[in-house]
C-alpha cells in the first residue's frame, strides 16, 4: 500500500492560517491502514485544529468527512454539496487525494495534510517498510524474491557493494543490506550460477525517470 | 597478446611481469592546483600509477578527471576514478571519451559511497548503472568501439580498466565470486580494500588462485599504514569488511608514545614485503591518505625502488 | 490570578486507581473540587481523541491515573496509554499548549494519599501555568 506520514500540526496550522472554516477529508484506503488518514485521524486532526483556534482566541469551524477513496472521481464527487461551506480543505489521503480534489473543485483551497512516503507494507504493528519503487519492470524473481531497486540504497543489480556491513547497509545500521539477504538466500538455494550472471543496465524508461506515467486499459475504456 | 589495451605505464609494468606499486591522491576541496602538484611531487618516481579519488565519501572535491590531468602534466600515470553515485550513463560515456581524449589511460570503476555520508546528503541519487555494469560498458566502448546503445564510437577510448575488491566484507563467502564477476565483466586490474589480516588474505588469495582469476586479471593488494591506535580502532569498528587483528593493535600500543606512527610504517613495509612473495598478487596499492610525503620512505624501505622503466 | 478556577479532567481506571480512590475516601481525605473525575475500565481504553476532546471543550489540564506497569489488569493498558500521552504532549506542544497540561500516573492500589496528592499536584501546576485558553 501507499504509506504516508502525518505532516507536523504546526505546518498544517501555518497552511490554514487566516482561514476559519476548514474541512478535513480522510480516506478509507491505504492511509487508514497505516493509521494516518482514516476517520480516526480525521477526528484527531480536526480536534487539534479546534484546540489551536481556541488557544489563539479564534473559533475555527472544522468539518470532518472520510471518503471511500480519494483516487476515484466518483467519491470526490461526494464532496460537491458540502465543499462550498468551507474556506479550505485539508486532505489526509496520499498525494493523489488533494490533487483530485483540487482538480474537481478548482476554486477551493486544498492542502495536503500528510507526506506520502513510499509503497510498502507492515513489517510489525506500527512499522512499515518500503518494498517497491514502482520501476515498472518487476524482476524480483531474479533476486530470490526481493527487490534490489527499492531495497538497495544504490539500487544495485549486481550487488553487494563493499559497504555491506554485517548484514546492514552502509547508510545506517537500521537498514538491512538487501544484497546480503539476496546472496545468502540464493546461495542456500544453490543458485550461485544465477548470482554470477551479469545483470545488464536497467531501463529506467518505465520508472518515473521516463516521465509522468499513465496506464490505459483499452478493454475497459468506454 | 602483444598489443596494449591502453598503453598506460601501469599496464606496461604489469604486463612486463614487474611487481606493481601504486599510490593514491585525494584532490583538494577547491580549485587548488598547487596542492595537487605538491602531492604529485612526493609520489613522483615512487609509484607506477596514482589513484585520484572521485568525490570520495560523497564529499565534493575537484573532479577526478581534472586532478588526473594535473597529475599527468606532472609526469605521473593517473588512475582516474569514476563512481556510479553522481553520473548517469550519458555523463559517464561522455567523461570516458573526454579523459581518453586527454591521454588518461587508467580508469577505476566504483559504486561510490552513498551521498548520505557526505557533505550534500540531500542530493539526488543517480546510480543509473552499477560498478559491474560500468566495467562492462567501458570494455564495450574500448574493445567493440560501441556505446552502450550499440552505436559506433568515433575513435574508441583506450583505457586500462580497474575495479575494487573488499575481500572481507559480508557476505564473506560471496566476495571471491563478486571478484570473479568483475573480472568476467572486463576488469583488467583490481585493487583491494586495505588489508591488515595477512592470514585471512592469504586464504582469500588461495581461492582466487584456485579459480585462476589471477591469470585473467592483475590483483593489487591494498595497504594503508596505521598512524595511531585510534586509527586502528576506527578501522576495526567503523569500516565495513575491515579485519584488524588484535595482535596488530597490541603491537601499535606497545610501540610507546610518539612512536606509534613509526611502528605503523614498519608494519606496512613488512606487509608489502610479504605480499611480494604471495602467489597471485601482482602488486601493492598504497593508500597513505594525507601522508603522501611518507610514501617515498615506505617505497624505499619496502624495496619498491627504483620503479621499473617500461 | 486568584479568581482563576482551573477546569481539570481526571480519568481513573477501575482497578488500582479506583482502589486507591476508595482508600482515600475511607481515610476521609478531601478531594479538591476543581477536578472532574471520570471512571473508565482501563486506562488503555483511552484513545488520542479522548485525550484531546477535554481541551477542545476548554479544559486547562487532563490527567490519567492507572495501575503500575507490571500490574495492569489488562496487561498492557497502562503502557499503551503512556505512549498515547507522549503523542498527545507532542501535539499540544505544536499547537502552543504546554505539554505539562497532560500527565499520566501509575498508582498503588492501597495508597489513598497518593490519589489526593496527585490531584493537588496537578492543580498547582495548572495554577502556575495559568488558564490554557
Amino acid at each position: 500500500m501507499i504509506v504516508a506520514e502525518a505532516k507536523p500540526i504546526k505546518e498544517i496550522l501555518e497552511m490554514i492560517d487566516g482561514l476559519n472554516r476548514i474541512l478535513v477529508v480522510g480516506c478509507k484506503g491505504c492511509v487508514t491502514v497505516c493509521n494516518v488518514g482514516g476517520a480516526k485521524e480525521v477526528a484527531i486532526l480536526a480536534s487539534a485544529i479546534r484546540i489551536a483556534g481556541k488557544r489563539h482566541h479564534k473559533e475555527i469551524e472544522v468539518g470532518e468527512m472520510t471518503l471511500e477513496r480519494q483516487c476515484d472521481p466518483e467519491y470526490i464527487e461526494e464532496l460537491k454539496d458540502v465543499i462550498g461551506d468551507y474556506e479550505g480543505i485539508i486532505s489526509i489521503a496520499c498525494g493523489v487525494g488533494p490533487q483530485f480534489i483540487s482538480e474537481r473543485y478548482p476554486e477551493v483551497k486544498v492542502f495536503p495534510g500528510v507526506n506520502t512516503r513510499f509503497i510498502g507494507g507492515a513489517v510489525e504493528h506500527g512499522i512499515w517498510a518500503e518494498r517497491c519503487a514502482g520501476c515498472g519492470q518487476c524482476v524480483i524473481h531474479y533476486f530470490g524474491g526481493m527487490c534490489p531497486i527499492a531495497r538497495c540504497s544504490k539500487s544495485l543489480m549486481n550487488g553487494p557493494c563493499g559497504g555491506s556491513n554485517k548484514g546492514k547497509c552502509e547508510i545506517s545500521p537500521e537498514v538491512d543490506c538487501i544484497w546480503d539477504k539476496i546472496v545468502r538466500k540464493m546461495m542456500a538455494q544453490g543458485r550461485l550460477d544465477e548470482l554470477l550472471e551479469i545483470k545488464p543496465p536497467k531501463s529506467w524508461l518505465t520508472a518515473r525517470d521516463g516521465g509522468p506515467r499513465k496506464m490505459v486499459r483499452e478493454e475497459l475504456v468506454k | 597478446m602483444t598489443e596494449y589495451k591502453s598503453g598506460s605505464n601501469l599496464e606496461k609494468v604489469l604486463k612486463a611481469g614487474h611487481f606493481a606499486f601504486t599510490g593514491e591522491c585525494g584532490p583538494p576541496r577547491g580549485a587548488n592546483v598547487e596542492l595537487v602538484r605538491k602531492k604529485a611531487q612526493h609520489l613522483k618516481g615512487c609509484v607506477d600509477a596514482v589513484n585520484i579519488t572521485d568525490n570520495q565519501t560523497a564529499v565534493v572535491r575537484m573532479s577526478s578527471w581534472a586532478a588526473s590531468l594535473i597529475l599527468k602534466e606532472e609526469g605521473l600515470d593517473p588512475n582516474f576514478q569514476m563512481v556510479c553515485r553522481d553520473r548517469n550513463r550519458l555523463a559517464m560515456q561522455s567523461d570516458i571519451l573526454g579523459v581518453s581524449a586527454h591521454g588518461i589511460k587508467n580508469m577505476l570503476c566504483l559504486s561510490g559511497d552513498h551521498q548520505r555520508f557526505g557533505d550534500h546528503p540531500e542530493a539526488k541519487n543517480v546510480y543509473d548503472i552499477d560498478s559491474i555494469q560500468l566495467i562492462s560498458m567501458v570494455k564495450k566502448m574500448r574493445d567493440e568501439g560501441r556505446f552502450l546503445n550499440n552505436e559506433e564510437i568515433d575513435t574508441p577510448p583506450r583505457l586500462f580498466i580497474g575495479a575494487a575488491s573488499n575481500p572481507f566484507a559480508e557476505p564473506v563467502e560471496f566476495r571471491v565470486y563478486r571478484l570473479a564477476k568483475k573480472i568476467a565483466a572486463g576488469a583488467d586490474f583490481i585493487q583491494t580494500q586495505c588489508i591488515y589480516n595477512m592470514e585471512r588474505f592469504r586464504e582469500f588469495m588461495k581461492r582466487v588462485v584456485d579459480m585462476g582469476l589471477h591469470e585473467k586479471c592483475y590483483i593489487l593488494a591494498g595497504i594503508t599504514p596505521l598512524k595511531s591506535v585510534g586509527m586502528a580502532r576506527y578501522m576495526a569498528t567503523q569500516v565495513p569488511g575491515m579485519d584488524v587483528p588484535q595482535e596488530l593493535i597490541k603491537r601499535l600500543r606497545g610501540a610507546g608514545k610518539g612512536k606509534v606512527a613509526e611502528e605503523g610504517i614498519k608494519i606496512a613495509v613488512e606487509q608489502i614485503q610479504e605480499l611480494k612473495e604471495m602467489e597471485g598478487v601482482a602488486g601493492v596499492h598504497l593508500m597513505a591518505i594525507e601522508w603522501e610525503h611518507r610514501v617515498p620512505e615506505i617505497a624505499e624501505r619496502a624495496g619498491m625502488l627504483p620503479r621499473p622503466e617500461v | 490570578m486568584q479568581d482563576f478556577k482551573p477546569k481539570i479532567i481526571g480519568f481513573y481506571c477501575s482497578n488500582c486507581a479506583s482502589s486507591a480512590a476508595n482508600i482515600a475516601s475511607k481515610m476521609k481525605l478531601e478531594m479538591p473540587t476543581d477536578i472532574k473525575l471520570i471512571n473508565i475500565p482501563c486506562t488503555g481504553r483511552l484513545e488520542v481523541l479522548h485525550l484531546l476532546k477535554p481541551f477542545e471543550q476548554g479544559a486547562d489540564a487532563v490527567y490519567i491515573m492507572g495501575c503500575q506497569e507490571d500490574s495492569c489488569q489488562y496487561m498492557s493498558g497502562i503502557l499503551k496509554l503512556k505512549k498515547r500521552v507522549e503523542h498527545v504532549k507532542k501535539i499540544l506542544e505544536q499547537i502552543g499548549i504546554e505539554p505539562q497540561r497532560i500527565e499520566v500516573f501509575s498508582l498503588y492500589a492501597g495508597k489513598g494519599q497518593d490519589f489526593i496528592n496527585i490531584a493537588n499536584g496537578i492543580i498547582n501546576t495548572v495554577k502556575e501555568l495559568g488558564p490554557a485558553f
